[in-house]
C-alpha cells in the first residue's frame, strides 16, 4: 500500500491536499465535526478557543474570493490569527520562489498554511517541505483539486437529502478543466453514492472520466433524468485555450440549466453551483435564485467545513 | 469490583435536586454520560425545565496533545442562558477538566445566574479547584483505571471500569 502524504502514522489527517485517496472515515470525520460547528451559530459568541495562539496564514497566488474570506472567518472562529497574502502582487513576482516564500512565512512561526495556486501540486510540493509541525490545505491547485469545495458540497448534499446511498448526482457543465467537480466525484463514490453522472459536451470532458467511475451523458435532458441533485460547474472561460465551444450563448442554449431542463431532474432534486457564477451562460437566473437553488447555503456551510479541516489538522502531537 | 446501578443513583440524585429546583433552573448534559443522566433526570423530576446538551470538544485542554475526537456532537441549547439557575450534570467527575471546559462554554451563549454540578460519581483524581454541589455515589479508584457510564441498545445503563490506555 502506498503511503498517503496525507495522513500521520496513526491514520489521523495530517494536511488536506486532495480527496483522492482519503478513506471514507476521514470524510464522515470532517462532515460530523462540521455539523458541530454549525451549531455555534446559534450562539451570544460565535467563536471557540481551538486555535487560540494559532498563526494561519492564507497564501493566494490565484485570485479568489469566497474561499479566501470563508477560510479567514473559519480561522477567525477558531480563534487563530490570520494573515492574507495575496502573493500574486507580492515577492513572486519579484523572482522569489515557491519554496522560498514558504520557508520565509515558516521563518514568521506560521503553523498552516491555506494555499491556491494555478498550478497543480503546488500545495503538494509545499506540505513535502515544511517543518512536522506546520499543516496544509490547498484551497485550489490548477485543474486538479479543490478539497474543501468537495466537503462542504458532500455536507449540503448530506444535509438536504440525509445520505449519499440511494442518491442520483449530476455533475454538470465544464468538468475538463475543473478543480471542483475531480473533488466532487471522488468525494461521492468514496461516500458510497451509487449513480455519479457528469453532463456536458465532449470538448468539455476529460476523456478518462469514465475511470472515475462515472456515467457519461452528451445530452443534458438525459442526464438530468430523475436526479436527487444537479452540481452545476462554472464555465472556466479564463482557462479556455483555444476554441473549444463556438459561443456563451450556444452554451446556454445547450448546457446552461434553465427551469425547463431542470424539470428532468427530480421535483425536490437541489441545485448547486461553487461560485462565481455566469448568469445566463451555465445557469439561468430564475434556476440560481429559485427554490431549489441551495447554492447560499453552500457559501454557509463552507465555513463550517473550513473549521472543521482546520481544527482536525491543528490538535495533536506532530 | 460490585458497581453501583446507575438507576439508583439517578433516583438517589433526583431526590437531592428536586427540593432546590427553581422557576429559572435548566439542565445541560455533557456528552455522552452526563446526556443520558439529564434525560433521566429531566423524566424523574417532571415539569417542563429547559434541557440542553454540550460536547467539549471545542474547549478542551487536552487539544494540543490529543487532537479533536472521533464523534463530536454538536451542542445544543435551545433557551436563553442569561440569568438562569444551569445545573451541569455529568456522568462521573474525575479531574474536573471537562467540567472546567463545559463551564467556558456554557458563558458563550450568555450570563447565567448561577451553575451548579451534579454528578452520578464523584471519584478521587481531582486536578482542578471544582467540586458537585450535588452527587450520589463517592468512589476512590486507582488512578490508571477509567469509570464511565455505558448504555446498550435496549437503553439501559451500566457503569464500566476500563484500563485508561497510555
Amino acid at each position: 500500500m502506498t503511503v498517503n502524504p496525507q495522513l500521520s502514522a496513526d491514520g489521523r489527517l495530517k494536511h488536506l491536499l486532495t480527496l483522492d485517496g482519503l478513506p471514507a472515515r476521514i470524510l464522515d470525520q470532517i462532515l460530523d465535526t462540521a455539523g458541530s460547528f454549525i451549531s455555534i451559530n446559534d450562539r451570544d459568541v460565535k467563536k471557540v478557543p481551538l486555535l487560540r495562539g494559532k498563526a494561519i496564514f492564507n497564501v493566494f497566488f490565484e485570485n479568489s474570493t469566497r474561499t479566501r474570506t470563508t477560510f479567514e472567518i473559519a480561522a477567525k472562529r477558531l480563534s487563530a490569527d490570520v494573515v492574507n497574502l495575496n502573493i500574486g502582487a507580492s515577492s513572486t513576482s519579484k523572482g522569489e520562489t515557491l519554496l522560498d516564500t514558504v520557508a520565509n512565512l515558516s521563518a514568521m512561526q506560521a503553523d498552516m498554511f491555506v494555499v491556491r495556486h494555478a498550478s497543480a501540486g503546488a500545495a503538494h510540493l509545499i506540505a513535502r517541505h515544511v517543518a512536522p509541525h506546520i499543516h496544509v490545505i490547498n484551497a485550489g491547485d490548477g485543474r486538479c483539486s479543490h478539497p474543501t469545495q468537495g466537503l462542504l458540497d458532500m455536507f449540503t448534499l448530506r444535509h438536504y437529502k440525509g445520505d449519499f446511498h440511494n442518491l442520483t448526482v449530476a455533475v454538470v457543465g465544464d468538468v475538463l478543466h475543473s478543480r471542483v467537480a475531480r473533488s466532487q466525484i471522488h468525494a461521492l463514490t468514496t461516500l458510497g453514492c451509487p449513480e455519479v453522472r457528469v453532463v456536458g459536451p465532449k470538448t468539455l470532458l476529460p476523456r478518462d472520466v469514465e475511470s472515475m467511475g462515472v456515467h457519461v451523458f452528451h445530452k443534458m435532458e438525459d442526464g438530468l433524468r430523475g436526479v436527487d441533485a444537479v452540481l452545476m460547474l462554472r464555465l472556466q472561460n479564463e482557462r479556455m485555450q483555444g476554441s473549444r465551444l463556438p459561443s456563451a450563448g450556444e452554451y446556454y442554449k445547450n448546457w446552461g440549466l434553465t427551469p425547463d431542463k431542470l424539470r428532468h431532474a427530480k421535483p425536490d432534486a437541489i441545485v448547486m453551483h461553487p461560485g462565481p457564477m455566469n448568469r445566463g451562460v451555465e445557469i439561468d437566473s430564475a434556476v440560481a435564485d429559485g427554490m431549489q437553488s441551495v447554492i447560499l447555503s453552500q457559501v454557509t456551510f463552507g465555513i463550517a467545513v473550513r473549521m472543521a479541516v482546520m481544527s482536525m489538522l491543528a490538535g495533536g502531537q506532530p | 469490583m460490585n458497581l453501583p446501578s446507575p438507576d439508583e443513583l439517578i433516583e438517589t440524585l433526583a431526590t437531592r435536586i428536586a427540593a432546590d429546583i427553581q422557576p429559572n433552573c435548566a439542565l445541560v448534559g455533557m456528552h455522552t454520560g452526563g446526556v443520558w443522566v439529564m434525560e433521566a433526570l429531566a423524566e424523574r423530576l417532571g415539569g417542563d425545565l429547559p434541557c440542553g446538551t454540550v460536547d467539549t470538544a471545542f474547549y478542551r485542554d487536552d487539544y494540543a496533545q490529543r487532537g479533536l475526537h472521533d464523534g463530536v456532537k454538536p451542542s445544543r441549547i435551545g433557551f436563553d442562558v442569561d440569568g438562569r439557575c444551569i445545573l451541569l450534570i455529568d456522568d462521573v467527575l474525575n479531574t474536573g477538566r471537562s467540567v472546567r471546559a463545559a463551564i467556558n462554554q456554557l458563558f458563550d451563549y450568555g450570563r447565567p445566574a448561577a451553575v451548579r454540578l451534579a454528578v452520578l460519581i464523584d471519584r478521587n483524581g481531582r486536578e482542578l479547584p471544582i467540586q458537585p454541589d450535588y452527587c450520589a455515589h463517592r468512589l476512590d479508584l486507582p488512578t490508571p483505571q477509567r469509570l464511565r457510564l455505558g448504555r446498550d441498545d435496549s437503553g439501559q445503563l451500566s457503569l464500566v471500569l476500563t484500563e485508561r490506555s497510555a
